[in-house]
C-alpha cells in the first residue's frame, strides 16, 4: 500500500480540488479523502505538489521495432514517466510497420516486460501506411491497438479515409490523421512565411495542414465517425475542429507543447527546430493558446520524435522531422500556459488526463476502484532541464539547458512507482 | 586618438567568418569594399603574385557544382601566394555517402587556414562555422546567402555611380530562389537603396517584404525599369524540384530585359548579371554587350573582393594592416 499525503488533489472527471490523501492498494486507488490513516502503507508526501490523475500522452515515437538506435520501448518509457506520463500511445511508424496484429503483439509483449508506462499502440490505418488497402484493423485491436493513423504522412485520400472511418467506427475506433497536403508542403523543412524567406529555407504553407484538415471533417460528417486531428498548428485548422464540434461531429484535436511555446520566427540552423508540422507563425500560436483555454483543444500530446544524433548532426534540409518532448511537456504547459494565466491548473491537467482519455474513449479519474496511475507534480519546482541527462536514446530538443518553474515530482503506474524526481523537496 | 580609431574603424576581425551579409554593418561593407579598391587595380598588374599568404592553405569546399566562384576564389587565393585544396562535389566521398560534418572534418585535419563553403543546403557554411576553429567563407548557400557576389556588386555599383547611398535598384527574375537577390536585398539596403523586385508573381511573394525597408514588388517589367538607377538581371532555371516549371516563352515574352525595356531606366542606368547567363532567355545578347553592362567588371571585381576577404579573414592582420598591394605597386 501506498499513502499519497498532503498533495493538492486536482482530479478533472470530478471536479476535486482539494488537499486530500490517496490511499492504493495493490494496482487500484482504495480510498481518496481527508485524513486517511494506513499505518501500514509506504507514505508519499505530496505536501506542495499537485495530485493528478496519470497522465496520458496520445502522440508519441518509440522507434522499436526497428530503430532501437534512436529509442527503445524501455529508454523511451522511461523518459515518459520522467515527464509524468503513465501511459503512452505509440505511432506505427516503427520498422516493420505496426499495421499488422503481429507487430502489435510485439510491442505489447516488450512493452509488458520493458516499459516503465503503460504503452498503448496506435495501429497503422493502411497496409505499410501507403495509403492503398486498409490494414488488419481488427486483428490489431485484438492485440490492444487503441487508434489507428498513418501518421508520419496524411491518410492519402479522401476515399481511404471514408473507408478507414466507416470501418473503424463500427470497430469503435477513434481514426487519428496526420494532415498535410504533400503536394503543397513537399520540400519544405519549415513554416512558409517572413522567416523562411530570410533563412531561404524551403517553406510549408499554413494552408497545407488545414486544406487536410477540412478534407477530414467533411468525411467525419459523411460517415459520423470519430476524428482526432493530431499535432494541430494552425488558425486556420483550429476554426475547423471548432466548427465541427459546434455541429456535433466528434471530432477531437491535440496541440504539442513545442507548437505552444515557440513559432517560426525562432527557427535557426539547428535541426532541433525542424518537425513536421513546422513551427508556426506567431498568429498561428496565438490562436492556438485561445483554443487550449477555451476547450476547442482536446488535450496536450508530446510527438515525442527522437532522432539519433547522427541523424541531426547534418544540413538543416537533410535532417529528419521531429524533436523529443516526453519530460519538457508538463513543465512547458506550467511555464506557458498556467504560470502566464492563460488557463488553470485544472485545465491543464484536464488536457493531460480526462482529455485524451476521452479521445480514446476511456475514463481517467482519481477515484476508488480505478487503476493506480497517478501523476504528482509541482507547480513551482525550479530546475534546468539537461538533454545529456535523459533517459531517452536521443537528444534532438530544442530546450536544452532550459529554465523551467514546474516539474514532475513522481509517476505511478498501477501502484508501483516508477519515477521519483531525485533530490525533490516535495517526495518523501 | 587610438579610442577614436577604435570606435569608426570597422573591424573586419570581429566577425571571424563571412557567411553572410546580413550580419554585417554599411561600416564593414564599406570597409570590404575599400581593401578590396587597391586589388582592383593589382589585376592589371603584369607580375599578379603576392607573398601575403605565403605558406597559408585555403581550402575550396564546393558541394555544388561551380566554376566562376571557384575559380575565382582560387584565382584570389594564388595571387595573394596562398595554396588550396580543392574538394568538388562530383569527385567528393558525399557520393559515397559521407556526412557534411566528417568530409569537414577530414579537411580541417590537412589544417587549412580558412576554409570557403559552396553548398546547396541553406545554413551549411554556418553549419560548418559552429563546429571549425578556422575562419568559413560563404561562397553561396542554398537558397540563403552569396555574399562575395553582393560584395562585388556593390563594388562595380559604387565604381560606375560614385556610391551606394540612395540609388533605385532594380532585381528581376526569380527573387524567391535566389540567394545572390538576399544578399544583394541586405547590402544594399545598408545604404538606403530603394528596391523594386519584378518577376512572375510566385517568384516575388510578399514575404520579400520583410527582408528590408523600402522593398515594393512589381509584377510589369516596364514599371520595374523607371528611375532605376542599376539593373540585376538574376539567371533563370527552368527546372526546380517540387514546383511545376512556368513557360519560358513566357518569362521571355514579359521578363526579358531587352534594349527597349532598359530605355525605360534612367538613361546611366547599369545592368548586372551575376552569370552564367543564358542569352536570349533573361537577358538580350543586345543588353549583354551593351554600353549599360558590367558583367564583365563584375567578373574582375570579384577576385579583388575575394582577395581582400582572405587577406583579413585568413592572414590574420589587423584590420589598420599596411595593405599589400599598395605596398608592391607603390
Amino acid at each position: 500500500m501506498i499513502l499519497i499525503t498532503g498533495g493538492r488533489v486536482l482530479d478533472p472527471a470530478s471536479g476535486t480540488d482539494a488537499i486530500s490523501d490517496v490511499l492504493i492498494d495493490g494496482d487500484r486507488i482504495a480510498r481518496a479523502g481527508a485524513g486517511i490513516s494506513a499505518p501500514d502503507a509506504e507514505v508519499l508526501n505530496a505536501a506542495g505538489s499537485i495530485v493528478a490523475p496519470g497522465f496520458i500522452d496520445l502522440h508519441c515515437h518509440l522507434r522499436e521495432p526497428g530503430q532501437e538506435i534512436s529509442e527503445t520501448i524501455e529508454t523511451g518509457t522511461r523518459a515518459a514517466v520522467a515527464g509524468g506520463f503513465t501511459a503512452v500511445c505509440c505511432m506505427p511508424n516503427t520498422q516493420p510497420i505496426n499495421d499488422n496484429a503481429a507487430v502489435t503483439r510485439s510491442i505489447v509483449d516488450r512493452a509488458a516486460t520493458a516499459a516503465h508506462a503503460r504503452v498503448w499502440p496506435i495501429g497503422a490505418a493502411s497496409v505499410g501506411s501507403k495509403g492503398e488497402a486498409l490494414a488488419e484493423i481488427a486483428g490489431m485491436q485484438d492485440a490492444g491497438i487503441v487508434a489507428v493513423s498513418d501518421d508520419g504522412r496524411p491518410i492519402a485520400t479522401a476515399k481511404l479515409m471514408r473507408q478507414v472511418m466507416e470501418y473503424c467506427n463500427s470497430l469503435g475506433l477513434p481514426v487519428i490523421d496526420h494532415c498535410e497536403d504533400t503536394s503543397l508542403a513537399a520540400g519544405g523543412v519549415m513554416r512558409e512565411g517572413p522567416r523562411s524567406i530570410r533563412l531561404g529555407l524551403k517553406g510549408i504553407p499554413a494552408a497545407s495542414e488545414s486544406i487536410c484538415v477540412g478534407r477530414d471533417v467533411e468525411v467525419a460528417a459523411l460517415t459520423g465517425a470519430r476524428l482526432h486531428i493530431a499535432h494541430l498548428s494552425t488558425r486556420a485548422s483550429l476554426d475547423y475542429v471548432r466548427a465541427a464540434k459546434a455541429k456535433g461531429l466528434a471530432v477531437t484535436c491535440e496541440v504539442t507543447p513545442h507548437h505552444f511555446s515557440l513559432i517560426d520566427e525562432d527557427v535557426v540552423y539547428d535541426t532541433a527546430y525542424k518537425m513536421n508540422p513546422p513551427l508556426a507563425s506567431r498568429d498561428d500560436r496565438d490562436a492556438l493558446l485561445d483554443g487550449l483555454a477555451d476547450g476547442t483543444v482536446d488535450a496536450i500530446a508530446t510527438d515525442h520524435a527522437p532522432h539519433h544524433p547522427a541523424s541531426k548532426d547534418v544540413e538543416f534540409d537533410r535532417a529528419p522531422f521531429g524533436i523529443t518532448g516526453f519530460e519538457t511537456a508538463i513543465a512547458l504547459g506550467l511555464s506557458e500556459l498556467v504560470h502566464t494565466k492563460r488557463i488553470s491548473l485544472m485545465r491543464l491537467v484536464e488536457l493531460f488526463t480526462t482529455g485524451p482519455a476521452r479521445v480514446l474513449g476511456i475514463e481517467r479519474k482519481l477515484a476508488p476502484k480505478s487503476p493506480a496511475d497517478i501523476t504528482i507534480f509541482s507547480p513551482d519546482h525550479e530546475w534546468t532541464f539537461r538533454a545529456a541527462d535523459s533517459p531517452s536514446r536521443s537528444r534532438n530538443t530544442p530546450f536544452d539547458g532550459r529554465e523551467f518553474r514546474g516539474a514532475p515530482i513522481a509517476t505511478i503506474v498501477a501502484g508501483r512507482i516508477v519515477y521519483r524526481r531525485p533530490t525533490a523537496a516535495a517526495s518523501a | 586618438m587610438n579610442e577614436v580609431r577604435l570606435s569608426t574603424t570597422p573591424v573586419l576581425q570581429r566577425p571571424r567568418h563571412l557567411l553572410g551579409i546580413e550580419p554585417l554593418t554599411a561600416e564593414q561593407i564599406t570597409f570590404i569594399l575599400d581593401q578590396a579598391k587597391p586589388f582592383q587595380e593589382f589585376q592589371r598588374h603584369p607580375l599578379k603574385k603576392l607573398a601575403t599568404l605565403r605558406g597559408k592553405t585555403v581550402a575550396l569546399a564546393f558541394f555544388e557544382p561551380s566554376t566562376r566562384t571557384r575559380i575565382s576564389f582560387a584565382t584570389a587565393a594564388a595571387r595573394l601566394g596562398a595554396d588550396t585544396m580543392n574538394l568538388q562535389a562530383e569527385s567528393s566521398s558525399l557520393k559515397k555517402g559521407e556526412s557534411l560534418i566528417d568530409t569537414v572534418w577530414t579537411l580541417e585535419a590537412m589544417r587549412p587556414d580558412g576554409i570557403v563553403i559552396r553548398h546547396s543546403a541553406s545554413g551549411a557554411p554556418e553549419f560548418i562555422a559552429r563546429r571549425l576553429e578556422i575562419p568559413v567563407l560563404n561562397a553561396g548557400d542554398g537558397t540563403h546567402e552569396h555574399p562575395t557576389q553582393a560584395l562585388l556588386d556593390a563594388l562595380t555599383i559604387r565604381d560606375r555611380k560614385g556610391h551606394l547611398e540612395g540609388l533605385n535598384v532594380t532585381i528581376l527574375g526569380d527573387i524567391l530562389h535566389s540567394r545572390v537577390a538576399r544578399s544583394n536585398i541586405h547590402l544594399l539596403s545598408r545604404f538606403g537603396a530603394r528596391l523594386t523586385l519584378c518577376g512572375p508573381a510566385m517568384w516575388i511573394p510578399k514575404e520579400l517584404e520583410c527582408l528590408a525597408p523600402n522593398i515594393r514588388r512589381v509584377s510589369r517589367i516596364e514599371e520595374a525599369m523607371q528611375d532605376a538607377d542599376v539593373v540585376m538581371v538574376l539567371r533563370v532555371q527552368s527546372e526546380r524540384i517540387n514546383e511545376p516549371p512556368i513557360s519560358m516563352d513566357d518569362y521571355i515574352l514579359r521578363y526579358q530585359l531587352t534594349p527597349e525595356r532598359l530605355r525605360g531606366a534612367k538613361p546611366d542606368a547599369i545592368v548586372l548579371h551575376p552569370g552564367p547567363i543564358i542569352r536570349g532567355l533573361e537577358i538580350d545578347p543586345a543588353v549583354a554587350d551593351g554600353p549599360q553592362s558590367c558583367i564583365l567588371e563584375q567578373v574582375t571585381n570579384g577576385l579583388a573582393v575575394r582577395m581582400a576577404l582572405l587577406f583579413h579573414l585568413v592572414s590574420g592582420a589587423p584590420p589598420d594592416a599596411p595593405h599589400p598591394a599598395k605596398e608592391t605597386s607603390a
